[in-house]
């Protein structure tokens, strides 16, 4: 069974928890404290360390009144797509699809090579650099370590990995449903079979429709590009670029025949050129 | 608290978190629901999912607007003005839930007509005593008939019934009104008002939520008594999805109130005797606490009870149950009185457990000044913070510093097993996760220890005044001998304490109707008693979800497992329902009890057409139809007569201490009678001072709370540093980007802050066309220690206090900003952690100390290196 996220934006209320639980169960270091004067959004990005990050869009009006004033928030996360740019990419085999069709990166296999970052179509994936245990700001590595010695799977050991969401494989083998959606207190983060959460998305888009709030759903049918419908999908309330989702993702691979095309007519090209002024030789 | 009790009976949320689903329409004013209490809010989500409509009423546009149908902008501050123009929206369309009001409520009573309200007086009532900044109370009466009966009129036509008086004192509170002071504009104001009454009746119900947005002003509880007037009108209290929801920021603050933190308060609301009462010796203290009627004519119950669980065998009917062993107030004994009594070396030691002032505290930096006076200092706490390192601030010479400091380690809620009593009034038991790390003990240990010390230190002594300790009882044994070795007392000994027990056999008593005032029953206080009935059950670990949405078998909430309190309210004075959707407890006639969903909060078989008895004693002087049992007259009070309330019986705008405009309601500025602290070291910025042009709020936000957070990586990540939120136009007229440093000055003293440059602050036109800006700051922040840190804001608040519970006003200053950084120091731990012992601390002293608000302006920007 394919299992997903189906994170609802209009239900988000900021609070973050998705981020925190995730970085607790799988104990992940923070990214630094950096105060970036961008809303209430201190950590930008998802980076091979921060698995779920929760975006702000401020769009107030600048005239008086502000009867339209919205502020959006949306929970980013690892889309898991069908087809996954980053397991195409990754030379060693590291990236694969498991049981729950989820994108796992084995830190144990994987060579840090760097890769898959450039092929996520989404900009996901990042790698985790090697970090000082001793330093102030890893401060958890105590327990990163400890859980080392016990549990490779779940972890991203010292770093020089790539890193991103797991979709708590580790929770879901034992039937636990992953930590940022059992924390997220408004179920705007919702995690069950694919299928039953698309329809319910599609149901709740309906109900949103006629209570008058344009939305729409990202990637719970085909994206385009070449990678196919996202097991982590999103309902959103403005165009996809807002939340900072690409509107028109691309699979990596899906140039190749193009590239290659090119490549070969190219050759051929020249292999013409060098016989013809070899040949009027 | 005297808001919701003095208008209800109770001082706690008239309603329970689940129950807010319920509800059609859910005002939100004073309260950051979705940033402070995310958990509790998936209620209000649930709500707006069925159909509710959310509004949200605040300074800022929060997470919570964000998610709200409607948002209005106010100026901090300003909310009597907007609630009280929805009172006279009601009142003005005739929008009142007329039978409600004329049954439940004292709008048919007939006030003194020696009373004179602010319409009279230029924004006085009748009785102020302007060299002593009191009120008498004399007048602030009913019109009695000959018997002593109170006068009525039942068509509520009487000039000076209170539904009359309400709408003179509130004629001028109009929708121009509110545009004028609060900078909401009029159709916003207009449309909140219409989608309220549209929302409540019969068949529909309006919630209240509110938090210390409403609370921390210097008449905070005139705030929410205004609140409380709405939902009475409006036909809300005691009914499902209506109410007042008073959200409690941390876990256990309801608990605190209940189980009596508070200095003037014993377990249970029973006051705490007081030399300015007359209360030395029972009789006296009984005397002067006991109602004739209603519920608290049981008071002599819960007291007897009370003394004879603290003293045991030694409380006797003779020794008045050792009532001469309480202490007796002498005065305003609340916290940050004491404070300034420890920097004038009155008070000579203090215990600081489980908060931190020397950065959250009202003035910080007098706090941590007033440690310096002390001979010792305790604090336990689980984390290094700036209230205990107050020694090594910048600007101390601890070499000049004699206070001895006493830092004892405390377990986390993780590392020790309890019972908290949240927000919704419910007790919920919770078991011990982990072993404490290292030497640290539960809070209940230290007490443990101390009491057990302090008796083996006393044994033996024949002096009386020793007599209080050596008769404690105190038998906290653990069960447990793991726990039992480390010296953990047993918190299910003492939650069965205050549930209460018989004396002569040690049985559990199992409702407060059992508690007596003969010696023959104990408690530690008598709203808790039915949590643990019997010796093997504790009602606060029941997590049974089943049955109806009111899942009784979960938690359970004081009083007597009631969810909704008044609920009585929820049937009609006939006993039946007001509407079928509605429909909660209601009189069974057949059986002749009450039933529903909820444990009724009224005698179980009391008939709805039970006459009063007009000089009957205790609950008889209510009739059947009366659902606020705890009050003398059976009603909810509109108008809180005799002096209950120090500052007025219905509540009149007043300015807050410090503003940016006159009050444009009253001659009178701000609270005449409120708290007032002004010296040297505790300056105020003047009423409307020009120094100090904006508006300054506080609030807490998601991510972070305090000492607890400020050390998590995870979190002090998401919220890294101390930062304000200013408007744009503001920001342009300063040259200040998002990002960018920033100063903040009162004449307190000065912080610096990261600026955070949003639209979601909004610039207030007020009337004759006056421009405010509201500049907002996080509370939770210090500048010593953790990895999230920086300036607190409690440098910048002076302590001034609301009369009735010295709550300081907290929400509502004036302030000045320019950019840069305060001082120079050095370069911030924020951006990149330094090693604990390279980090400097922090800044320099603040202005006043050199020269009492001359402090802006002196240090320029530009020193930052």
């Amino acid at each position: 069974m394919a299992t997903g996220f189906f994170t609802d934006t209009t239900l988000c209320i900021g609070c973050k928890a998705c981020e925190v639980a995730c970085k607790q169960w799988n104990e992940l270091p923070s990214d630094g404290f950096k105060f970036t004067g961008d809303s209430y959004d201190n950590t930008s990005e998802l980076s091979g360390t921060t698995w779920r990050h929760v975006a702000f869009i401020e769009q107030m009006s600048v005239d008086d009144g502000g009867l339209h004033d919205r502020w959006l928030m949306s929970s980013d996360v690892c889309k898991h797509c069908t087809n996954a740019g980053c397991m195409e990419a990754c030379p060693t085999g590291a990236i694969i699809r498991n049981e729950f069709e989820s994108v796992f990166i084995q830190p144990d296999v994987c060579n840090g090579c760097g890769y898959c970052v450039t092929s996520c179509p989404f900009g996901v994936v990042d790698l985790i650099e090697k970090f000082d245990p001793g330093g102030v700001r890893y401060n958890l590595a105590s327990l990163v370590e400890a859980r080392r010695e016990e549990d490779k799977t779940a972890l991203q050991g010292h770093g020089g990995v790539a890193g991103k969401c797991t979709l708590c494989y580790d929770r879901q083998k034992i039937g636990f449903e992953p930590a940022c959606a059992k924390a997220c207190p408004t179920q705007s983060i919702q995690f069950g079979d694919v299928d039953v959460l698309r329809d319910r998305a599609r149901k709740r888009v309906e109900t949103l429709t006629a209570r008058g709030v344009s939305a729409e759903l990202y990637g719970a049918d085909d994206v385009g590009g070449g990678v196919g419908p996202l097991n982590a999908f999103f309902l959103l309330t403005d165009r996809p670029e807002t939340y900072n989702l690409p509107a028109q993702p691309v699979l990596p691979s899906t140039r190749q025949p193009a590239g290659y095309s090119s490549a070969a007519i190219a050759a051929l090209g020249l292999a013409i050129a060098g016989w013809m002024i070899f040949h009027n030789e | 608290m005297p808001g919701l009790g003095t208008s209800f009976g109770r001082g706690g949320a008239t309603v329970w978190l689940p129950d807010l689903a319920n509800a059609d329409c859910i005002l939100i004013e004073g309260s950051n629901f979705a940033e402070a209490h995310p958990v509790g809010f998936r209620f209000v989500m649930e709500a707006k999912e069925r159909g509710a409509t959310i509004i949200h009423v605040d300074p800022r546009f929060t997470r919570t607007s964000a998610v709200a149908d409607i948002y209005a902008p106010i100026r901090s501050g300003s909310d009597i003005v907007f609630l009280g123009a929805i009172i006279n929206y009601l009142l003005t369309n005739e929008n009142y839930f007329k039978e409600y009001v004329a049954a439940y409520t004292n709008a048919p009573f007939i006030v003194s007509a020696d009373f004179k309200d602010t319409e009279d007086l230029g924004g006085m009532f009748s009785g102020y005593d302007a060299d002593g900044l009191v009120y008498d109370f004399g007048t602030w009466t009913w019109e009695r008939d000959e018997k002593g009966h109170i006068k009525t009129d039942p068509t509520m036509q009487h000039e000076r019934c209170v539904l009359n008086l309400l709408r003179r004192h509130y004629g001028r509170y109009t929708a121009e009104m509110v545009e004028a002071v609060c900078g909401t504009p009029r159709e916003l104001f207009t449309q909140i008002a219409q989608t309220l009454a549209k929302n409540s009746g019969r068949d529909r119900t309006t919630a209240f939520a509110y938090a210390v947005g409403w609370t921390q002003h210097t008449n905070g509880v005139q705030f929410i008594r205004t609140a409380a007037i709405l939902q009475l009108l409006l036909g809300n209290i005691g009914r499902p999805g209506g109410g007042i929801m008073a959200l409690r920021g941390h876990a256990d603050i309801q608990g605190a109130t209940d189980i009596a933190t508070l200095y003037d308060s014993l377990p249970g609301y029973l006051a705490m005797p007081s030399v300015n009462r007359d209360e030395q010796t029972l009789a006296a203290y009984l005397k002067s606490q006991t109602k004739k009627t209603g519920w608290w004519a049981n008071t002599p119950k819960y007291v007897v009870s009370i003394l004879k669980a603290f003293y045991g065998d030694a409380a006797t009917k003779e020794n008045d149950y050792c009532f001469e062993y309480l202490p007796q107030l002498i005065g305003d004994h609340s916290q940050l009185v004491t404070t300034i009594a420890m920097k004038d070396g009155v008070v000579k030691g203090y215990f600081c457990i489980g908060q931190n002032p020397g950065a959250s505290g009202q003035n910080a930096e007098m706090t941590r000044a007033a440690l310096e006076s002390l001979e010792w200092f305790v604090n336990i706490d689980s984390y290094d913070n700036e209230t205990v390192s107050f020694w090594r601030r910048e600007g101390a010479d601890p070499s000049k510093i004699a206070t001895e400091v006493f830092f004892l380690p405390a377990a986390t809620v993780l590392e020790k097993e309890g019972t908290m009593t949240q927000t919704s009034r419910m007790l919920q038991a919770h078991d011990k996760a982990v072993e404490p790390a290292g030497e640290s003990k539960s809070d209940a240990w230290y007490f443990n220890w101390f009491a057990k010390r302090l008796k083996e230190l006393y044994a033996g002594s024949t002096d009386p005044k020793d007599r209080p300790i050596l008769d404690m009882t105190w038998s906290y044994e653990h069960d447990d001998p793991h726990e039992r070795e480390r010296g953990e007392p047993s918190t299910l000994k003492v939650l069965q304490e205050i549930n209460g027990y018989y004396t002569a056999t040690g049985e559990q008593v199992v409702s407060f109707a059992d508690l007596k005032d003969d010696g023959s029953t104990a408690s530690g206080g008598w709203i808790y008693t039915g949590v643990c009935p019997d010796k093997h059950t504790n009602h606060a670990r029941s997590r049974d979800a089943s049955g109806p949405y009111t899942a009784l078998n979960w938690g359970w909430a004081w009083p007597a497992n009631r969810r909704t309190l008044y609920n009585r309210a929820s049937a009609d004075p006939a006993g039946n329902p007001w509407s079928e959707r509605k429909k909660y407890v209601w009189w069974d006639a057949e059986a002749k009890k009450w039933t529903g969903v909820d444990v009724p909060d009224f005698p179980a078989t009391k008939a709805p057409d039970t006459p009063a008895n007009p000089d009957g004693l205790g609950m008889d002087f209510h009739s059947g139809a009366d659902p606020f049992i705890m009050m003398l007259d059976g009603v909810g009070q509109i108008f809180v007569p005799g002096g209950a309330l120090k500052d007025a019986p219905i509540p009149a705008h007043y300015e807050p201490q410090q503003s940016v405009v006159e009050n444009a309601l009253y001659k009178q500025q701000s609270s005449p009678v409120f708290g007032r602290y002004e010296r040297d070291d505790n300056p105020y910025n003047k009423p409307i001072d020009e120094n100090y042009p904006h508006v300054l709020t506080t609030y807490r936000i998601t991510e972070m709370s305090g000492i607890m957070t400020r050390y998590v990586p995870w979190l002090a990540e998401l919220q890294p540093s101390a930062f304000c939120e200013i408007d744009p136009e503001l920001a342009v007229s300063k040259g200040i980007k998002s990002g960018d440093w920033v100063t903040l000055s009162t004449a307190v003293g000065e912080m610096e802050a990261r600026a955070l440059v949003s639209g979601r602050m909004r610039p207030l036109r007020l009337g004759k066309g006056k421009r405010v800006h509201q500049i907002g700051v996080p509370y939770n922040y210090g500048s010593m220690v953790a990895l999230a840190r920086g300036d607190s804001v409690g440098q910048l608040i002076p302590i001034s206090l609301d009369p009735n519970v010295s709550i300081h006003e907290s929400k509502t200053l004036t302030c000045n900003i320019r950019p840069g950084r305060r001082a120079a120091y050095h370069e911030d731990a924020i951006d990149e952690p330094v090693p604990a012992r390279e980090r400097s601390s922090f800044g320099q002293p603040l202005g006043r100390w050199a020269s009492a608000g001359s402090g802006a302006g002196q240090r320029q920007e530009g020193e930052k290196k």
